[in-house]
């Protein structure tokens, strides 16, 4: 299995931790990651582009699809977002063959065109359709027996359904808790599961920010998670992150651990904990580990 | 079809009021809607259950309501669509982030002023046309306002708003959509106002852009689409001091410049390099992501090939 990757900012920046795990686990599920396709690929506006210029963010969407294309790989994102993102624009293109042809016209000095053929997957998805869950199943040496998982999709990878192809993929809806389970561990179902983490009004709104933090880790541990697992860097961003400031705004203690999704799948297919960076969370994972027999 | 309907029950009048789940089992056709199984409960199951409903066609947006989790139209859902294989049940709730009056039925008055908010009305400008005249609009300008037109009020965006769970200042989707609707007429002088006060706590910047509201509403109005609209359109406008405005500005020169995020300047430009208490607080925040190795690098690289970026920057908005 190959793919072109586009790792996304956040993991090569503030959450190293994320790009890191995707490294180990990759090597062990047989997932060939080629940077080389992606290497000038652009930012995908993360949403916020849209805001200013909803033209321009579907161009530079345009262009990172036809690289993708150009290399015959399926497209492999680490993010909700920028995968939400892609999706959306992907959509509108190949909805309107007239807007795709102004902006192949744009792209064509570069010598690119999008024929809206890219195949976008984020390693959440590749690992129920392209991996399998009974293979995945197969490489587990450490079952995560008694390990209780929260699940936390991030936004873009739930909404709008329609962009994300549910209808043609229907097992992608739950697809994180079928992961969990199929790593041994259980399953913490909460409503919150689907919600927004708050972090894009971090900077906008920082109380309600804090409030929606407070809200999803404090209703994960009354339900009894051990952590939460998330395949989204952003919400990893404000739910660990800035989970000091949501305590003390909730005014009680929470100490909710979120794991990026490959660093779960990563401790049940046996990598060390500090392989996977476990050790470069601000919410500390060390509680969690003990209690899953392993130490950072 | 046979059809557990488990229904969330409140009566405030009785001797103890107390939240519970009622479950009614009955039989149903295949093309029987939530709608009426309900109403079949009410006429010969129970007639102490209070729901909101009219013209059962998705018109008129009374019967709104949490069907499994998800705000949507009892009339416009299909039990067989949306019934447990496992165990026969749909769970049916009242709509969310609004007070319960009885069983089903919510309170709209906020909903109601939070629309009022926004001066749902045209403020034409300019003199009067004559009495043989009337305004004169558009075709395009309002094929572009059909979609909020469309929008019938029945609350299913407002219940399932993620800000207005934590937050009940915020004007909420379905009012946006309603600005949204009145800035762009083109018939509209007050455009420039409405713009001002949309910038403000509690308005178009408060979203978080979690698709919520487009994806329940089952008029196709897209409210977080024209909350996009509404900031482009308000910092075009001028309206270009609020965090959020500085957010998408810093943001967007950061993808020009770079290709990509500077995380590490991303929060500092946006609450501005000499806002001393803003910066003050950021420092614990970076002192914690120093000392676990989640400090974004120092020095920002551009991505190679950037020209191409750049140069897409320049001609798109130059058109």
């Amino acid at each position: 299995m190959k793919y072109a990757f586009y790792p996304g900012c956040v993991a090569r920046g503030a959450a190293p931790e994320l790009f890191q795990s995707t490294m180990e686990i990759c090597k062990i599920l047989g997932i060939e990651l080629d940077y080389e396709p992606m290497r000038t690929a652009s930012c995908t506006g993360s949403g916020i582009l849209q805001e200013k210029n909803l033209r321009l963010a579907d161009t530079l969407n345009a262009r990172n699809l036809a690289l993708a294309e150009k290399s015959g790989l399926p497209l492999m994102t680490i993010c909700s977002t920028c995968q939400g993102v892609m999706s959306q624009a992907n959509e509108r293109l190949k909805a309107d063959p007239e807007y795709l042809a102004s902006i192949n016209a744009d792209l064509a000095e570069e010598g690119l065109e999008y024929r809206g053929t890219a195949e976008l997957k984020h390693l959440l998805w590749a690992l129920v359709e392209d991996v399998g869950l009974e293979k995945l199943k197969s490489l587990v040496v450490s079952p995560l027996t008694g390990f209780k998982a929260a699940p936390f999709y991030g936004c873009y990878l739930v909404r709008p359904t329609s962009a994300l192809e549910f209808e043609a993929h229907p097992e992608r809806e739950d697809s994180l808790e079928k992961v969990i389970e199929a790593l041994g561990a259980t399953v913490v179902d909460f409503p919150g599961k689907t919600a927004c983490c708050g972090f894009p009004i971090l900077t906008i709104n920082e109380k309600n920010s804090m409030k929606m933090v407070a809200n999803h880790t404090i209703d994960a541990k009354d339900r009894g998670a051990d952590a939460m697992v998330t395949p989204c860097p952003l919400c990893h961003l404000n739910l660990d992150g800035f989970q000091p400031q949501a305590a003390k705004a909730a005014a009680r203690p929470i100490d909710m651990p979120i794991l990026h999704l490959p660093q779960m799948l990563g401790l049940a297919l046996g990598i060390a904990p500090k392989a996977l960076r476990l050790n470069n969370h601000i919410m500390s994972t060390k509680k969690m580990l003990s209690e899953v027999a392993l130490s950072p | 079809m046979d059809v557990t309907l488990s229904v969330k029950r409140f009566n405030p009048d009785s001797d103890r009021p107390e939240v519970f789940y009622q479950d009614y089992q009955f039989e149903m056709s295949d093309s029987a809607t939530v709608l009426d199984g309900l109403i079949k409960i009410r006429e010969e199951i129970d007639g102490t259950l209070a729901l909101r409903c009219s013209c059962r066609s998705a018109i008129c947006g009374s019967c709104a309501m949490r069907v499994n989790g998800q705000a949507m139209l009892a009339c416009n859902t299909k039990i067989k669509d949306v019934i447990s294989k496992e165990d026969g049940k749909v769970v049916v709730e009242p709509a969310g982030n609004m007070e319960v009056i009885k069983d089903l039925v919510v309170d709209f008055q906020p909903f109601w002023d939070k629309v009022r908010a926004v001066d749902p009305w045209l403020k034409p400008e300019g003199p009067e046309p004559g009495p043989d005249h009337e305004y004169v609009a558009d075709n395009d300008d309002m094929l572009d306002l059909a979609g909020p037109m469309a929008c019938i009020m029945c609350g299913a965006c407002v219940s399932d708003c993620t800000v207005l769970e934590v937050d009940d200042s915020f004007l909420g989707p379905a009012a946006l959509a309603k600005a949204y609707r009145f800035v762009g007429d083109p018939r509209d002088g007050a455009s420039q106002s409405r713009l001002g006060d949309l910038n403000e706590p509690g308005g178009i910047w408060d979203c978080t852009r979690c698709m919520m509201c487009v994806e329940v509403c089952p008029k196709g109005v897209d409210p977080m689409g024209r909350i996009m609209a509404l900031r482009d359109q308000a910092m075009e406008a001028g309206y270009d001091k609020t965090y959020g405005a500085r957010h998408a500005t810093v943001f967007t020169e950061m993808v020009e410049h770079s290709g990509r995020v500077d995380e590490l300047r991303l929060p500092l430009k946006t609450k501005g390099m000499f806002n001393i208490p803003e910066m003050i607080k950021l420092v614990p925040v970076g002192i914690r992501a120093q000392l676990r190795g989640k400090m974004p690098p120092i020095i920002h690289k551009k991505n190679p090939g950037q020209e191409n970026v750049r140069r897409l920057f320049k001609k798109v908005e130059k058109d």
